[in-house]
């Protein structure tokens, strides 16, 4: 019997070794797994490249993880925001590592890789300082930039329910980078609100398939844990 | 000469917004665009992170941690709207197809050049988001700004000084003191302020300008 789910998201996360490339899905703090990453700083994995759109929104989810100092280098889009205090002082103080892509070329270089593409030519950036260096073509009589794929060994991910062979539906806006993510890792680990029973899910509306997630673990939403 | 204050602008640039036309409206002052667009006229607002569809600011007490804003601010659905993962959202944009988007900016090229992402101040830490790449992919990038840094220069220039978001991306410019079309063919204006002249107005935008066809 396939069955994905696990127990607990210390158990999701334990094989998580010093060192490994996690994609953390989430926009701001929507969509944002901040149980797994709560589990993932209890397991004291460090030196860990991030790839988030953001670098950390106030006190939770990457923003801890990077107070914890368990980030060498975080690859993402939008890193300075009114509550990114936290990467703030890491950056400055030399202690973390940026690089910074265009969010558009963040998620189709994510999708590249669980697409098993070489690369992509994209038209965002070309003649900017983030393209420097980097291949161009002109197609079609339009200039465009070689970008190669983004992949991870694991990638922390949210969604609403998901079933036991790890097809996943989403919330609202806290979609967002979760379907590439998934697809991009080679253990994609998702927490949802509940895990239903196989045959649940109406097929006509998973957003991803389970042969993108290798486990799934039931957590209640913040919003439940907070009222 | 009452130069518009930044209301009059955001109703000036929802005038140009036809029915029907898909829009993404940029962080900050261009958000402001969508509380002037008439009820009467359809227009459909993408956000960069997955929704199509958005609705206003919701009642106090009925924010949604999971339906916000590319400003992370919450929003709300209308009825038609849907959600999408970030790499269908952006192939909307880069895709060429969202009709109009409005940015702010920090300087636009006569030509078209757009630089709104990084000012290089020593410090300062670089963050672009979805700038990139809605500057270059909306069927029409529309900038909105004052004409002016508050240390008097000029935003509009001949060509950017600070590193540059997108190559002449950028078709038409909202400001407090005119409305200007950029392009291969450099600036021209469009329409401009009671009081103002052509020369005035050259004066305090610093680069040549002529008057758009049909302009007066």
């Amino acid at each position: 019997m396939v069955d994905k789910s696990v127990d607990s998201v210390s158990e999701a996360v334990a094989d998580i070794a010093d060192g490994s490339s996690v994609m953390i899905g989430g926009f701001g703090t929507a969509g944002m797994p901040d149980e797994l990453i709560e589990a993932l700083i209890e397991h004291g994995a460090g030196n860990l490249t991030i790839i988030s759109n953001n670098a950390g929104n106030g006190e939770t989810g990457v923003a801890a993880l990077i107070k914890a100092g368990r980030v060498r280098k975080i690859v993402c889009s939008f890193p300075r925001q009114a509550d990114s205090h936290h990467f703030d002082a890491r950056y400055r103080a030399d202690e973390i590592e940026l690089e910074l892509v265009p969010q558009g070329n963040l998620a189709a270089r994510i999708q590249a890789a669980g697409a098993g593409l070489g690369g992509i030519f994209t038209p965002t950036g070309y003649g900017t300082l983030l393209a420097e260096g980097k291949e161009t073509r002109r197609i079609d009589g339009r200039d465009y930039v070689l970008e190669y794929p983004i992949r991870a060994d694991f990638a922390l991910i949210k969604g609403r329910r998901a079933d036991r062979w790890g097809n996943l539906v989403y919330r609202k806006t806290a979609r967002n980078f979760g379907p590439i993510m998934a697809m991009a890792a080679r253990t994609a680990i998702a927490q949802v609100e509940e895990i239903v029973p196989l045959g649940s899910l109406d097929p006509e509306t998973i957003v991803t398939p389970g042969i993108f997630v290798q486990r799934v673990v039931a957590f209640a939403p913040s919003a439940a844990r907070a009222a | 000469m009452n130069r518009l204050d930044r209301k009059a602008m955001a109703a000036r640039v929802a005038r140009d917004i036809p029915e029907g036309a898909y829009v993404n409206l940029g962080i900050g002052l261009p958000t402001r665009v969508a509380d002037f667009l008439p009820l009467d006229r359809e227009v459909i607002l993408q956000s960069e992170n997955g929704l199509l569809g958005m609705g206003p600011a919701p009642a106090p007490g009925e924010e949604d941690p999971d339906l916000i804003n590319a400003g992370k601010e919450p929003v709300t659905l209308l009825a038609g709207g849907a959600f999408f993962h970030h790499a269908d959202s952006f192939a909307m944009m880069r895709g060429g197809h969202i009709d109009i988007c409005v940015l702010g900016a920090f300087q636009v090229s006569v030509h078209g050049d757009l630089a709104n992402w990084h000012t290089d101040a020593p410090g300062a830490i670089p963050a672009v988001g979805g700038a990139m790449d809605l500057a270059i992919g909306a069927k029409r990038t529309f900038v909105m700004m004052e004409l002016l840094t508050r240390g008097g220069a000029s935003k509009l220039v001949e060509s950017c000084s600070y590193p540059l978001t997108g190559l002449a991306c950028v078709s038409r410019v909202y400001t407090d003191h005119a409305v200007f079309d950029v392009g291969p063919q450099g600036a021209s204006v469009v329409e401009m302020i009671d009081g103002l002249t052509l020369d005035a107005l050259q004066d305090i935008a610093g680069v040549p300008l002529r008057l758009a066809v049909g302009a007066g």
